[in-house]
């Protein structure tokens, strides 16, 4: 199924450069990687024609590759989309940033599927990708004066240690590391 | 008619109040310090330890495996080996713990620990009166605090306990069934690797 | 409910200007008894007709899908409890359709059966619960809430002998359940399900056709049905604007094809829709209850390929579904082979159906604000996550 939709989107779609990623798990569902450029084109594409007609995009998630798992490391939001009318999916779709630290822009496909508005929103706050074209990305979740982004593979935490009497592992390490923090002011 | 509906919702009303008189349907709850409800058998709080005989301490099943300290979702429970064995329940020199200590004000009562335990040490208690003027040293319970007796598990959950019993009872018979010919007849060595859990 | 004026204005001129032309922003929330929880909706009004909406949230969140990444995959179940804390058993469900799908388990017939058994209770305790707390917002403040609340108090006894809790079960496990049902369960539940229809004839007798809540939910808060499919809205919400879809038909997850129910549809996509669509879809959930009690076979519970300790899925990804009695619920996991998984996401039902919330309350009136946001049925613990 996924050969012919890739087959008609290469066709509909002119200059657009589609991939097939395989999926190793026994869910057995594959996706497809859409090149930016013609990534807002292509899902127009996908949700108007009469035989496909995915309407309805269920699922909008980031995810961070660091460098050790794909070189050089990038940020990659994949849309799960289904058909209410044909009553069938899923069809993933993938989008890819060119690095994770300051080419991290990606066309928003909220004009094409409002779903994606606070899911696109979330990702932009918690990933740090920013949605080229989406009409209200602000932060969602964290508050507005926070800086980092919190579910990258990368990210520090602050130094927020609070007393604990069962301290071990990673906590116990921060309470040493708090401790020490604490020593080194005047 | 206008306000037909109404009326038929306060005739319903009347209904539920007159007949939370005389129904207990109708009328479900109950005086809470005086009155209490019996819990199901299932119901779960925190966890504790089990012992065997009648020393709280030297008869801990626990030998300090730190597979629940691992697998603990929130990482409440803290764990430090001992550094000598003693004897467990047939007879196998194992390890216990030195420090065993559960912060309740972290443990969410998910029961894993309960479940990934080959043991049987650590159970699920369904006491829940369990309020203190200690924010943190009181809700620290040490292995003393921690550490029940078997008869209190069954008291508690006596179809489980029961069935916890029989498993040990069928290993410790396996351990003494295996031991036995070892000393009568070297030769008949059999590869029953099941037994023996560390 | 605190007023922030855009401007400073004395006493006199707001006596004379008194809402003409003036729009008037407001914070409604985020402790606010009818938000069900820490929500906050900034609104700009005009008199008492609400122009610009914009919901914030966030209060809650504690970053789950990140704790979930640096947990091992059983140790993520009990935390899904406590996304939709109304109905953990459904959020089990889902995350271990998820993790089965990833790691290609089997769940054996019966726990199958007592899947659907629990799910379908769930449901009923949490539209239950959505219907005796949309009463208290339209001023019908405790009777009709506590008779709900009666009932559901009856299902969360069962959850409770089954599972130990009331609320955070953290009962399903990858390739089956945890326990066997206690002894008695099904003869009790099987009450419970042939005592329910009272309780909803009651209530319907109660508003239904109640004067007053007519008034109040017809032709309020319309939702139509292209906006709602666009907008991703999923469940209740999207059925009651006359939509077709739900989940246990279309992707037959576990066994719902051998059951045979009804899917109720709205015409008006307004909260009397709404409401009515989840009082039909309880008589629903009370026939696959019927016929799940009925046909419940004997046999194991657990997919004996699946382990408890040492849990380490194949490289690869899936994504699981399932009709939470709020929406789609789906969970999005990426294993890298590590017993951790690499991505751990939550679709969560209740802030997607918040999407349209502006533009279903446009127009209308604070009071009906509150009622339009009552029928959206939302959980903050999902929300913010």
């Amino acid at each position: 199924m996924l050969e012919e939709i890739k087959a008609r989107l290469d066709a509909a779609v002119p200059g657009c450069r589609s991939e097939m990623i395989l999926n190793g798990s026994p869910s057995g569902q594959h996706s497809l990687l859409l090149d930016s450029a013609h990534a807002v084109e292509a899902a127009t594409f996908l949700r108007d024609h009469a035989e496909l007609r995915f309407d309805y995009c269920s699922n909008v998630t980031g995810v961070d590759w660091l460098e050790a798992q794909h070189s050089p490391g990038y940020l990659e939001v994949v849309y799960h989309l289904y058909s209410m009318e044909k009553k069938r999916g899923p069809l993933v779709l993938r989008l890819r940033t060119e690095n994770r630290t300051d080419k991290v822009h990606l066309p928003s496909l909220t004009p094409v599927w409002r779903s994606a508005e606070f899911q696109e929103r979330e990702i932009f706050d918690l990933y740090g990708i920013i949605f080229d074209g989406h009409p209200d990305l602000r932060r969602i979740l964290m508050w507005d004066e926070f800086e980092d982004h919190p579910m990258r593979k990368d990210y520090v935490e602050p130094d927020d240690y609070e007393y604990e009497p069962t301290a071990h592992d990673d906590i116990l390490a921060k309470a040493k590391q708090h401790a020490m923090g604490k020593s080194q002011e005047p | 008619m206008l306000g037909e509906g109404i009326l038929k919702g306060l005739a319903e009303t009347a209904r539920n109040f007159f007949g939370s008189f005389v129904s207990k349907e109708r009328l479900t709850t109950v005086q809470f310090p005086e009155e209490r409800l019996p819990q199901p058998e299932a119901a779960r709080n925190f966890p504790f330890l089990v012992y065997d005989g009648d020393d709280s301490q030297a008869g801990l099943r626990c030998v300090a495996c730190q597979i629940c300290e691992k697998e603990c979702p929130p990482k409440c429970i803290f764990i430090q080996k001992s550094s000598d064995k003693k004897p467990d329940y047939i007879g196998k020199q194992q390890f216990y713990p030195a420090v065993f200590n559960i912060d309740v004000s972290v443990c969410m009562s998910c029961q894993i620990c309960v479940e990934v335990c080959p043991f049987d040490a650590i159970e699920m208690d369904n006491a829940f009166e369990l309020s203190t003027t200690d924010r943190f040293r009181g809700l620290l319970w040490s292995r003393e605090q921690l550490a029940k007796p078997n008869s209190y598990f069954h008291n508690i959950h006596p179809a489980t306990a029961a069935e916890v019993d029989e498993r040990l009872a069928e290993a410790k018979a396996r351990a003494e069934a295996k031991a036995k010919p070892t000393v009568a007849a070297s030769t008949t060595s059999q590869p029953d690797s099941q037994t023996t859990t560390s | 409910m605190t007023t922030a004026p855009v401007k400073e204005a004395t006493h006199d001129e707001r006596a004379a200007g008194c809402g003409q032309d003036e729009l008037l922003e407001i914070a409604l929330g985020p402790h606010h008894p009818s938000t069900h929880g820490v929500f906050r909706m900034d609104v700009v009004l005009d008199g008492e007709r609400v122009v610009k909406l914009k919901p914030v949230f966030g209060y809650l969140h504690r970053n789950h899908e990140k704790i979930a990444e640096s947990a091992s995959y059983l140790a993520s179940m009990p935390y899904t409890d406590r996304l939709d804390y109304i109905c953990s058993l459904t959020n089990n469900w889902a995350y271990a359709l998820a993790v089965e799908k990833l790691a290609g388990l089997q769940v054996p017939e019966r726990a199958e059966y007592i899947r659907v058994i629990t799910a379908e209770l769930t449901r009923l305790v949490n539209h239950t619960a959505t219907i005796g707390f949309l009463t208290q917002e339209m001023g019908a403040s405790g009777t009709p809430l506590m008779y709900a609340f009666r009932e559901r108090e009856k299902i969360l006894d069962l959850f409770e002998s089954l599972t130990g809790s009331r609320m955070m079960c953290n009962y399903m496990r990858f390739g089956g359940c945890r326990v066997e049902l206690p002894a008695g369960w099904l003869e009790q539940t099987k009450k419970v399900v042939e005592e329910f229809p009272r309780f909803l004839d009651e209530y319907e007798q109660l508003l239904t056709g109640n004067e007053i809540f007519m008034a109040r939910a017809q032709g309020v808060g319309i939702l139509k049905k292209d906006l709602a499919i666009d907008a991703g809205v999923t469940g209740p919400m999207l059925r009651a604007s006359g939509v077709n879809y739900d989940i246990r038909k279309v992707d037959k997850y576990g066994i719902y094809d051998r059951f045979d129910f009804k899917i109720p549809l709205g015409e008006h996509g307004d909260v009397y829709d709404r409401y009515m669509v989840r009082m039909l879809e309880m008589r629903e959930s009370l026939k696959i209850l019927h016929q799940a009690l009925r046909d419940l076979p004997q046999g194991p519970l657990m997919d004996p390929k699946a382990k408890i300790r040492g849990f380490r899925p194949k490289p690869g990804e899936a994504y699981g579904r399932i009709e939470a009695p709020k929406g789609e619920l789906g969970f999005y996991l990426i294993s890298d082979g590590s017993p951790n998984p690499y991505r751990y996401r939550v679709r969560p039902p209740s802030l997607i159906n918040l999407t349209v919330l502006e533009d279903m309350c446009r127009g209308y009136s604070i009071a009906d604000t509150i009622v339009i946001f009552g029928t959206v049925d939302i959980v903050l613990g999902e929300v913010d996550r």
